[in-house]
């Protein structure tokens, strides 16, 4: 590696967090790298939540997280053009089920505006039946500015689009120990690599209060709390029009379980809400599997426990224990006793919403420490199409077969995934090898047969084609492999 | 572009049907497969007892595909390869995919062969980490026998369906440690055939009522939870122990690959997961038929061919225009101890072959066909019953020919 390069940004954390703020620095002339413990960008909160991208209602007036979600929102629909991404502004009902939850709708429709919420309205059973029939509850809050994306998605192309324009990614490095020399942090990996920055950002998710420490910042700490979801297969995704939540109630941590229709067309059930004890809790229960299945049969009652083809988990980087539950305000700072060091901190919902305005924040803050330059060759669009070849028009695919003959051929029966968008995908920027990383940029393996059909075939591919062995093979993270070697 | 029968998916129901509306006088008939080869999952079959019935010979898989394909090419049947339908309308035209572009063909009839899939993890909702180690048995079988990779050292088998257990022993033959089988049910799943043979024969032990209920591990599978289960499949508690493995093998059922005919608005059966067909095998939609796993998951190849032949012979004479679509019908419907039977509407007007399968294992007993009098029409004795075993019974339009109603139980 360049190890004599000595970076003027340093990010720790390619998550949706890290990403957006690397993407928007590259629009600058600066020297950028971005140190990721996984093999994969976005593998942790940024790929484990419900990819909705929230109107604002919920937060408090004057706080960043109420600020940078209804900023954020406005900036989602010109950031997915350029990046390609899916996007969806499907809208949401809250529902109130009884006479006691209507002054919560009210409430909440006078913080959102407050908040600078565009269009919100209270809707009566009529009004609500037009947006989604069969919807139960009495009275409705319609936020039209609430979306759908796909959060691992977009969390990859915002660093495709970031190492297009100059920033360099380096995974598979945790960081083990950071040093502030002079003007200069030395930032340590577990493999025994020094990054030296300028400025150093923590966007380190559910370990932020972990990297603080490092730097002897010991007064902050995150508890992990899990959101368990079920994935539903594409069959019943007609059946959701806009999203639908029940009204808030006091004191609970996420925004109750709720059915929410991804960009794909699948639905997810969920979440949960569990405080877990680390950040590597990622195991899903059969009691909360359980709870879901029930709770969605009775939002969705044509639901078949056989329609369940997943179930993950996610952990919201909470900075309030259990005792305590609720919310608190998403720290971002530049810490001046440490200058240099920009610390993002308990970045929770709607932390994929915010993202593209916590990266404006951080920019800010940045030009206390640099003079930001803009680059005249900054490239804000990704080359490619939207979607997946399966959505495009006959005329479409059979123009883009006729130039590249493996457009023809699907490797994934399920989702139609063909053979050149997996090989594209193994050949993605970033150089990520793992079958997860086909799965999140190809969305193979992602279907109701969950690889069954394809796994063998992508096997074949990458062993005939990229010269992979047996070994090579890994699932997601290092000692991940999948295969032992040949039988013979 | 335009054919006669245009046979969706080339494996062992594929070829039958194909071979068999040709030879029935359709003039043109297509086979479309996705692989690259015909023979569909019978190339990964390398185990033998295959044909048994049949050809009175035990084959391996690809020497049973074999004699289907020569006979296929024999007939002139016209196929193409590594190409997907990708749509299926009612009006029986179909969209393909391959590398040569998109196509658009016109069928007179169409037979549904597509086979099934099998459930997964997360179908089954597995609770615990998703580390590596975690295969279908079919996804094994494939990466064992077809590309010369070999999963792991250390496995756990959930499930004994039949996939699951020539897995077992195949693991077994290669090297690999087989702690066990383990089975929800109080019974097997798979043939009584292969227990002996893949499990016993190899002391294998097999553990029923019992399941998976946890797996394990961050990267690579660490280990499973296993636990026994009450009558209603849920754990017991305190009966929980850790078995370390790095590798599960999942062989819990399989699913009939309906996506494109749901798609086209073929009425599915939710107990067989496939399309309500009649006694021609034509589905809800008039010209589209269908046969093999695509219509009911079969124990025996040596039934898929020969219910695929009848398939094949009645899209033939479909696309003459000498069959019409039921008018007026009989339903048959299953009564106790049965968990389905197939066909589920007959015309009375020709024999059919009804295939049933029954609730739980069972010995001495008669399956008894009834009218809506409860008259016993047929019956006939068995010393054993098992869910594992389809039954497939020939019933003669004589005995059924006043019947308004009828209904197949065990007694």
């Amino acid at each position: 590696m360049d190890q004599g390069t000595r970076y003027d940004v340093l990010i720790i954390g390619a998550g949706v967090v890290g990403n957006a703020i690397a993407r928007e620095l590259s629009k600058y002339k600066l020297k950028i790298g971005v140190l990721e413990k996984e093999l994969d960008v976005g593998m942790g909160t940024s790929s484990r939540n419900s990819g909705v991208i929230h109107s604002g209602i919920h937060y408090k007036p004057g706080t960043l997280r109420a600020k940078l979600n209804v900023l954020g929102n406005s900036m989602f629909e010109r950031l997915c053009r350029e990046l390609k991404v899916k996007m969806s502004y499907i809208g949401k009902l809250t529902v109130a089920q009884e006479d006691s939850e209507i002054k919560s709708l009210y409430e909440l429709k006078e913080q959102g505006e407050a908040n600078g919420v565009p269009g919100l309205q209270i809707l009566k059973r009529d009004e609500m039946e037009k947006l989604q029939p069969g919807v139960g509850g009495i009275l409705a809050l319609y936020s039209p500015s609430t979306g759908i994306v796909c959060p691992y998605t977009f969390t990859i192309r915002l660093a495709e689009s970031a190492f297009r324009n100059g920033v360099s990614f380096w995974l598979g490095k945790k960081v083990v120990a950071i040093e502030k020399r002079f003007d200069t942090f030395l930032v340590k990996t577990q493999d025994g690599e020094t990054f030296t920055s300028r400025v150093l950002i923590n966007s380190a998710g559910l370990y932020s209060d972990q990297i603080c420490r490092l730097l002897g910042i010991e007064e902050y700490k995150i508890y992990p709390c899990r959101g368990e979801y079920l994935i539903l297969d594409k069959r019943l995704g007609h059946h959701l029009k806009t999203l639908v939540y029940p009204a808030p109630h006091h004191g609970k941590a996420g925004l109750g379980i709720h059915l929410t229709k991804t960009v794909d067309g699948n639905i997810l059930i969920g979440p949960s809400n569990e405080y877990v004890n680390s950040p590597e809790e990622y195991a899903t229960t059969r009691e909360i599997m359980e709870v879901l299945l029930k709770e969605g049969k009775e939002l969705l009652p044509d639901l078949e426990t056989s329609d369940v083809i997943r179930s993950f988990c996610g952990l919201r980087a909470k900075q309030t224990p259990p005792e305590v539950g609720g919310f608190r305000d998403f720290v971002i700072e530049h810490r001046k006793e440490i200058k240099g060091f920009i610390n993002l901190l308990g970045i929770e919902s709607p932390g994929l919403t915010s993202a593209p305005a916590i990266a404006l924040t951080v920019k800010d803050l940045l030009e206390e420490v640099l003079t930001l330059e803009e680059r005249e060759d900054f490239l804000s669009e990704l080359p490619g199409f939207t979607g997946y070849f399966s959505e495009l028009s006959y005329e479409e695919k059979m123009d883009l077969i006729s130039k590249e003959k493996d457009y023809g051929q699907i490797v994934c029966r399920c989702e139609g995934i063909t053979k050149k968008e997996v090989i594209d995908a193994i050949q993605n920027p970033l150089g990520v090898k793992t079958l997860s990383s086909l799965r999140y940029r190809a969305r193979v393996m992602m279907g109701r047969c969950q690889g069954g059909f394809c796994l063998p075939r992508i096997v074949e591919i990458l062993t005939k084609e990229f010269g992979f062995r047996p070994e090579d093979f890994l699932l997601h993270r290092e000692g991940s492999y999948l295969f032992t070697g040949n039988v013979r | 572009m335009k054919r006669e029968v245009v046979v969706i998916g080339g494996g062992p129901a594929g070829l039958a049907a194909a071979i068999s509306a040709k030879r029935a006088g359709a003039r043109d008939v297509l086979i479309v497969e996705r692989d690259k080869r015909l023979g569909g999952i019978l190339n990964q079959c390398i185990h033998d007892g295959f044909g048994l019935h049949r050809f009175k010979e035990a084959l391996s898989g690809p020497e049973y595909a074999k004699r289907f394909i020569e006979r296929l090419d024999a007939e002139g049947v016209e196929y193409m390869l590594d190409t997907m339908v990708t749509k299926l309308g009612r009006d029986k035209t179909l969209e393909l995919s391959s590398a040569k572009g998109l196509k658009r063909i016109e069928a007179k009839a169409v037979v549904l062969a597509m086979g099934c899939r099998e459930r997964t993890q997360g179908a089954i909702m597995l609770p615990g980490t998703r580390p590596s180690g975690i295969y279908t048995a079919g996804q094994a079988q494939n990466l064992i026998n077809l590309q010369n990779i070999m999963v792991g050292k250390r496995a756990v088998v959930l499930g004994s369906g039949d996939i699951g257990l020539i897995m077992a022993r195949r693991l077994l033959l290669e090297g690999c440690e087989v702690v066990g089988v383990y089975e929800i049910l109080p019974y097997p799943s798979g043939l009584p055939r292969n227990i002996q043979q893949c499990l016993l024969d190899y002391g294998i032990p097999l553990h029923l009522s019992t399941t998976v209920v946890e797996v394990h591990g961050e990267r690579r599978l660490t280990g499973v939870s296993v636990a026994k289960v009450d009558p209603n499949r849920r754990p017991l508690p305190n009966t929980t122990s850790f078995i370390p493995c790095d590798t599960l093998l999942l062989s819990v059922g399989l699913i009939p690959e309906n996506e494109l005919s749901r798609e086209a608005g073929v009425e599915i059966e939710p107990m067989t997961g496939g399309p309500l067909v009649d006694d021609t095998l034509m589905t809800s939609l008039e010209g589209i038929f269908a046969c093999g796993n695509v219509l009911q998951v079969h124990d025996l190849v040596d039934h898929v061919s020969e219910e695929s032949e009848l398939a094949g012979l009645f899209g033939a004479r479909f696309s003459e225009g000498e069959l019409r679509p039921l008018g007026e019908y009989t339903s048959i419907r299953p009564g106790p101890g049965i968990r389905y039977c197939l066909p589920q509407r007959v015309s009375r007007e020709r024999d059919f072959f009804l295939s049933l399968r029954v609730k739980e294992p069972m010995r001495d007993k008669k399956i008894v066909l009834l009218d809506e009098n409860r008259k016993r029409l047929i019956q006939k004795s068995f010393p054993r019953l098992h869910p594992a075993v389809m039954v497939r019974l020939k019933v003669m339009v004589e005995k059924i020919a006043k019947a308004k109603g009828l209904e197949v139980r065990v007694e």
